[in-house]
């Protein structure tokens, strides 16, 4: 087997506050192969987007990572321990050399008084030895590639005089110009209509192919990882609840957390079905329940409920590398 | 007008001037254009379309909150029939008792200052429905239960609350005066999933136990289906179809709302890349397309919607749609 691209252990992240540490990541671990599409789903306040700032290094000065917390990116035979890069010049591997990210709001990305193509040309300029006419050339290529109407002269307008969907293409061409082997897209449909939103799924699908990059793909909403990724990776309050195949969690999640998900999306095919919400709200992670984290909103917990509120469940994993934290779930090996 | 019809706007049509160059015609922002709908009593009226497709002016023409360029919107419960164009003075006050807003983000609709008691108590003070403050209080805490609020809630401020808590608070303070008629305007869009549907729940079981009528907005085609009961899909200032939810989805006529159900992203994993893309953006509703307004977008355009404003049809009882080949596309 290949060495995945990047691979986070035992990542626990807190953050000082005047309240104290709040942990906003714990023990979470994952791997992304070259070329896979992993989608990272759930609520807001679950640390989806905390986490994936880590692979950056982009967490706010206040944060504090684990002495065990290790990522590592494998890049052309060579390995960096990303979480120990201090300096500017030695970070620049994970931010917009190897890794680059796409944001949910489009409009506060891009700066506002700044020409788009100005923008993309920087970044070409830091990562790579172009002149600034080549790098201004593979800027116009990359707004064509995404679709972008007469990229020439898009090129020299601002990000006001771009629409929604025109401006997360942009996004995506400037994040996608330099090469990157893994793309971070945090929410990128989320602010976009449904039909401008299949154009992006679409577009997006079409580059991982053609670049055989990898993406991290977060979004709270279930039916578009189940159109986008390969595997998928649930996240409540901080932990991985949930790690599998898109068909193994969609089709046969096995920690309640991910059913109640998905018995509380409204479904098309079926529109008498009743909407269960998952009861209550996402603790305070300041208030981190004991034993399992989810134990204080579980449903089907009543059976062995003083071990859920005691015993923080460990990650087993099945044969077919399903992998879930729940006490209630088959015994499978530990992990 | 038939008897069980709530509200029902007339070729209504909302137009925004804007500031011209100073010479030649203003141009104008065509919000509505030629609006026909009817809500009847008791019912839950979805309306679903993109941004920029009208639908939240739509909803605040018919609470008088936008101006009403042409056409007319009517009022009529069991006790009075009112012209919304020519509302104004006493009777617009009446008129707010009787129609209410929710908005879409529950964290800007509601007063930090201000404690979730004297929120849901405002409307009752401010409309003079109470006469004292134990009058107000046992209004506030009915309604609160009602919303699945706690007492102990009522003294808190609204930071102390999740986006959840927050939307049934701003639910409290609607249903407090007693409404006939509720614009609920994307008022799930901003919750997580979880949420959403215990906030659906309960507009759903308010609806059955005060046979409030209900138009909700929304640009989520999945949570109009489990929620309302009659359809008008929105586009460019217009409704381009209309009908009871079972029949919209079963029989869906016009080509832009096919598109819109093909858009929604399927949960089921073996089922990927059958959307019908939908090429391009909506075009400005300050200069729409001439003819059918979706021509440009629209995968079946053919010369005749270049030009000719396609009628307003039933196709089938109740179901209207406003396309020129609609039969042939069936």
């Amino acid at each position: 087997m290949t060495s995945p691209l990047i691979s986070v252990k035992d990542l626990t992240l807190r953050f000082k506050t005047d309240e104290g540490l709040v942990t906003a990541v714990n023990n979470v671990s994952f791997d992304i192969a070259p070329g896979e599409v992993l989608g990272l789903v759930g609520e807001s306040g679950s640390g989806k987007s905390v986490t994936a700032k880590s692979l950056m290094m982009l967490n706010a000065e206040n944060s504090v990572y684990d002495d065990n917390s290790k990522i590592t990116l494998n890049v052309d035979d060579r390995e960096f321990d990303v979480l120990s890069l201090k300096r500017a010049q030695d970070q620049m591997i994970i931010r917009g050399g190897a890794i680059s990210m796409i944001f949910q709001e489009p409009m506060a990305s891009f700066a506002p008084a700044i020409t788009i193509g100005d923008q993309m040309v920087e970044q070409l300029l830091i990562h790579s030895d172009m002149t600034a006419a080549q790098a201004k050339e593979v800027s116009i290529e990359m707004l064509t590639r995404v679709g972008i109407p007469e990229p020439a002269q898009r090129f020299g307008q601002y990000a006001f005089e771009f629409s929604g969907g025109m401006r997360q293409r942009a996004m995506i061409a400037m994040a996608l110009s330099t090469k990157p082997r893994l793309l971070i897209a945090d929410e990128p449909t989320t602010a976009l209509d449904v039909t401008i939103q299949a154009q992006v799924i679409e577009l997006m699908k079409d580059l991982v192919e053609e670049f055989h990059m990898s993406i991290l793909f977060i979004t709270h909403d279930l039916g578009v990882i189940a159109q986008t990724a390969d595997r998928v990776a649930v996240m409540y309050l901080g932990n991985l609840v949930e790690t599998g195949t898109v068909r193994q969690v969609i089709n046969s999640p096995a920690h309640p957390y991910t059913r109640g998900l998905l018995n509380s999306l409204p479904k098309l095919d079926d529109l008498e079905a009743p909407l269960t919400p998952v009861p209550g709200d996402i603790p305070s992670p300041l208030d981190r329940p004991s034993g399992c984290v989810f134990h204080t909103r579980c449903v089907e917990s009543d059976a062995i409920a003083e071990r859920c509120r005691n015993e923080i469940p460990l990650t087993t994993i099945d044969s077919a590398n399903h992998q879930v934290a729940c006490h209630l779930a088959k015994q499978g090996d530990q992990a | 007008m038939s008897k069980d019809v709530l509200i029902a706007a007339r070729d209504l049509s909302v137009h925004f001037p804007l500031r011209g160059l100073g010479f030649g015609e203003r141009p104008v922002v065509r919000a509505c254009e030629g609006i026909n709908i009817e809500i009847e009593k008791g019912s839950f009226f979805g309306l679903v379309g993109e941004s920029g497709s009208g639908k939240t002016t739509l909803g605040r023409a018919m609470l008088k909150a936008a101006p009403i360029s042409h056409g007319e919107v009517v009022f009529s419960d069991d006790e009075v029939t009112y012209d919304l164009g020519s509302l104004q003075g006493p009777e617009l006050k009446d008129y707010r008792k009787r129609a209410q807003l929710i908005f879409q983000d529950p964290y800007a609709a509601l007063s930090p200052r201000m404690t979730v008691r004297d929120i849901i108590a405002e409307p009752l003070e401010v409309m003079g429905l109470t006469s004292s403050r134990e009058e107000t209080d046992a209004k506030v805490r009915e309604i609160a239960a009602k919303c699945r609020l706690n007492l102990e809630h009522l003294r808190r401020f609204p930071h102390a609350f999740s986006g959840g808590q927050r939307q049934r608070i701003s639910i409290a303070r609607a249903l407090v005066s007693d409404p006939k008629f509720i614009v609920a305007d994307e008022s799930v869009a901003a919750l997580d999933v979880s949420i959403q549907a215990d906030v659906l729940n309960l507009l759903n079981s308010i609806q059955r136990e005060s046979g409030i009528t209900f138009l909700f907005i929304s640009h989520d085609l999945s949570v109009i289906a489990h929620t309302c009961d009659f359809v008008a899909v929105m586009y460019l200032g217009q409704i381009v179809e209309a009908a009871p939810t079972d029949k919209l989805f079963s029989e869906t006529s016009h080509p832009y709302t096919k598109a819109l159900l093909s858009a929604i992203p399927s949960l089921d994993p073996d089922v990927r890349g059958h959307a019908q893309r939908l090429e391009g953006e909506i075009p400005s509703p300050i200069n729409p397309p001439p003819g059918c307004r979706f021509n440009t977008r629209c995968p079946h355009a053919q010369e005749r919607c270049r030009q000719e404003v396609p009628e307003w049809r039933e196709m089938s009882s109740g179901h209207h749609v406003a396309c020129h080949f609609s039969e042939e596309l069936a």
